[in-house]
């Protein structure tokens, strides 16, 4: 037992040295493209940071590489500054690259947010992008059927997952630790 | 001529007043109660999580057969839906329509923690609660609770049936249309 | 007759049109059924198909009907009481979501659990994982008319819940693991109740094999129904036993190990056919490697602490004794007040039903930001839309159980 300790922590020295060297290669790759392209060693991610009218370029290099298919597709909601993020995991069942993720990212415009849609490089994101619209608000240009997906009908409108949604929370006064 | 007897009076009403009398005596009101209370059968109406347990009390080990109760087919063949745990907004619809559609006397149990009073996911914005759907019966705390808890919770419903006679609900509850209230939230 | 036919055709003509049925090449109108909530074959979702006469032309999965937002109830919670939210929905397998959040939790922190909560909680995650295979195959069963399948495999589940039961406390929702280990130390008597019911349980599959896979009246309605190619499967982003058994061997226990899985050893079983059969099939092989990873990592079980040293220091004096009386974590104050420092983590574990993902964004707060998870019956909705067409509509509870889909999971 005590002889795998420096063994599993030699072997995570080389997998983030090697994560390190794959990021730089994809940000050859991705020259003009990306305006980011950095390593995350900690979740074994390499996070590529792009404008909006290059996501379709992105894409379509990544998905070249050997990146098949999408994990999550959602957004994150910041309004003090104005974006949501739009940020898709992307994965590959290939055998190189199955070890590591990598996150796509580009800000969105918070009064209109549109992207283009992904479903004709990867098939995957067609649900994925269902439901970004009916939380976030954002528009896929190019969907097939782009309708909502998990809420009725009374929540058309409302976009759930923003930050201006607020459900109810314990009133001031009670203590998140009723044993204090 | 002979001597003999002519009714005069309203038959079919006469009918019907022996017929109300007669269930209210003894053998058969206690034959009525013993085949309601030994044929609860539950619809097959999934609603959350606590689904597994049920399906885990009518399993080998906590076979809940024996009181009489079968899962069926249909609402229109069935007398009992068993709510196991949360219910959204588009279950609600469906649990209302299948419980108008049942046949009287039918029977509502609520079981867990989310089907008393929202559980776990109280604040949820997609969640109601299961007395503002349907009047319930009988209410099992827990979360998940134990195939054994569901089973006492047939028993206390069969000992009610014997008691108090087959439950007649709330009126207006039943009159008054699914109406789900509307989604607020605050802008900031 | 003849004008009024015309006429006849006109307005079905119109119709279709005002309400997107579509039409066939004869012209005929396609019939939707709605497989609702309230069907024996349908679980929590309602399937909608257009059926022309027999053959399912088109089907669009309504979904959502278990969708309780924890996505945005955990934006109001503190870290711990995310803990028994994300155990819901995937009722079934609890501790792999539950692992996957507090890994991302700990890659947060920044520590590690001690090497025996690892094997504690990979012991576990094996343990409901044979269990949550056997509830999949019991409710195929039910959907085949096999009433056997369905007893046999919801009894012989009971035995594992019972373990999990005196490992932990509670049936199915354990809430087992914290961050930095886990919250028990597991019974002496524990060991050998395991190997007990390992050993009835590798006897117990022979009998299965006789009068499940064996049976010529499931061979038949499952070999060649619901094939599912391989580059479709790549594709579409299929994960868990339906991906291995259309030729693709991706395992996230293999190719990005978590917990103790990289000392283990075990095979990845995978079939080539890609139809229901090989489904079920490729599940069964997995209970049988899932019972060699237990007995090794019984084997292998490190002793020392269950959970790490840093939260340890903050016990008070009556919390140290009961953990080295009885070995049993109670949690410090500073669970209630936990805020990792800012940043974005991502981690990903293999569930029963397949790869599950976690993301949390902090921004330094005990609350997180931003908690997005992506559970595998959500990633499989989409073969309710592209595999089922062309199929009879007989065919579909075949095609539906042997997907092994869990409405809740997928709505979470």
């Amino acid at each position: 037992m005590a002889s795998q300790q420096p063994q599993a922590s030699q072997q995570r020295l080389a997998l983030g040295k090697a994560l390190e060297e794959l990021a730089t290669r994809l940000s050859e790759h991705l020259k003009g493209v990306a305006t980011k392209v950095e390593a995350d060693k900690r979740s074994m991610v390499i996070n590529i940071e792009v404008d909006r009218s290059r996501i379709l370029e992105a894409a379509k290099i990544l998905s070249s590489l050997g990146f098949d298919h999408v994990k999550s597709l959602t957004g994150v909601d910041y309004p003090d500054k104005g974006v949501i993020e739009l940020m898709v995991h992307i994965g590959s069942y290939s055998r190189g690259l199955r070890r590591i993720m990598a996150i796509l990212r580009s800000k969105l415009d918070r009064k209109d947010p549109r992207a283009p849609t992904l479903t004709q490089i990867w098939p995957s994101s067609e649900f994925q992008e269902r439901e970004a619209w009916e939380m976030f608000g954002i528009v896929f240009e190019g969907h097939p059927d782009l309708r909502r997906l998990l809420l009725p009908e009374e929540f058309e409108g409302l976009w759930p997952g923003r930050k201006d949604f607020e459900i109810p929370t314990r009133k001031a006064g009670e203590a998140e630790e009723p044993w204090k | 001529m002979e001597g003999g007897l002519v009714f005069i009076g309203d038959l079919d009403l006469t009918t019907r007043k022996v017929l109300k009398w007669l269930m209210e005596r003894k053998p058969i009101k206690d034959i009525v109660e013993w085949a309601n209370a030994f044929s609860l059968w539950p619809v097959h109406l999934m609603t959350s999580c606590c689904g597994v347990e049920l399906g885990a009390a009518y399993a080998p080990r906590f076979d809940l057969e024996r009181y009489g109760s079968l899962p069926f087919v249909s609402p229109r063949q069935t007398n009992l839906i068993i709510i196991e745990g949360t219910l959204t907004r588009k279950m609600a619809r469906v649990a209302r329509i299948t419980w108008e559609q049942m046949v009287d006397p039918k029977f509502v149990i609520a079981m867990g923690a989310c089907a008393i009073d929202g559980g776990l996911f109280w604040n949820s914005y997609n969640v109601v609660r299961a007395n503002e759907v349907i009047p319930v019966d009988i209410y099992i705390p827990g979360c998940p609770p134990r195939p054994e808890a569901l089973a006492r919770a047939i028993l206390m419903l069969q000992q009610r049936i014997k008691s108090r006679g087959i439950t007649r609900h709330d009126l207006e509850l039943i009159e008054k249309n699914l109406k789900l209230e509307k989604v607020e939230f605050a802008r900031k | 007759m003849v004008a009024s036919s015309i006429a006849i055709e006109e307005i079905s003509k119109e119709l279709i049109q005002t309400r997107d049925l579509g039409v066939t090449e004869e012209g005929e109108r396609l019939v939707e059924l709605q497989i609702g909530p309230t069907h024996p074959g349908s679980g929590h979702m309602r399937i909608r198909v257009w059926v022309d006469g027999d053959i399912i032309v088109r089907c669009d999965p309504d979904i959502g009907f278990v969708f309780r937002t924890i996505e945005k109830l955990s934006e109001n919670r503190i870290y711990m009481k995310t803990i028994p939210l994300v155990e819901r929905p995937s009722l079934l397998d609890t501790t792999p979501m539950t692992i996957g959040y507090i890994n991302a939790l700990e890659k947060l922190m920044g520590i590690e659990p001690p090497p025996r909560a690892k094997y504690l909680r990979t012991i576990l995650a094996e343990l409901t994982r044979i269990a949550s295979h056997l509830y999949g195959i019991g409710i195929l069963a039910i959907f085949l008319g096999h009433s056997t399948g369905f007893m046999w495999g919801f009894g012989d589940r009971e035995l594992f819940v019972e373990l999990a039961n005196q490992l932990s406390g509670a049936r199915i929702t354990y809430a087992y693991v914290v961050p930095g280990g886990v919250r028990r130390d597991m019974p002496q008597s524990f060991p050998d109740n395991v190997e007990k019911a390992l050993r009835y349980m590798e006897r117990r599959l022979k009998d299965w094999y006789k009068i499940f896979l064996n049976n010529p009246v499931i061979e038949d309605r499952l070999r060649e129904v619901g094939v599912l190619r391989k580059n479709d499967a790549v594709k579409l982003g299929i994960t868990g036993p339906n991906l291995r058994a259309s030729g693709v061997d991706f395992d996230v226990r293999v190719a990005d190990p978590y917990e103790a899985y990289d000392e283990l050893d075990f095979m990845v079983p995978v079939a080539e056919e890609g139809d229901a059969y090989a489904r079920t099939l490729v599940r069964f092989e997995e209970i049988k490697q899932s019972i060699n990873i237990i007995r090794d990592a019984l084997k292998k079980m490190p002793s020392g602490d269950i959970i790490h040293p840093q939260i340890a220091r903050m016990f008070n004096p009556l919390m140290k004794k009961i953990y080295e009386e009885t070995r049993r974590v109670k949690f410090p104050g500073i669970f209630a007040s936990l805020k990792p420092p800012k940043g974005e983590a991502t981690a990903r574990v293999e569930a029963g039903r397949g790869e599950a993902l976690f993301h949390i964004v902090s921004d330094g707060s005990p609350r997180p930001y931003r908690f997005r998870w992506t559970t595998p019956s959500y990633r499989n909705v989409i073969l309710f839309k592209y595999m089922i067409p062309g199929h009879r509509l007989a065919d579909l509870p075949a095609i539906y159980g042997s997907l092994d889909y869990f409405p809740p999971e997928a709505d979470r």
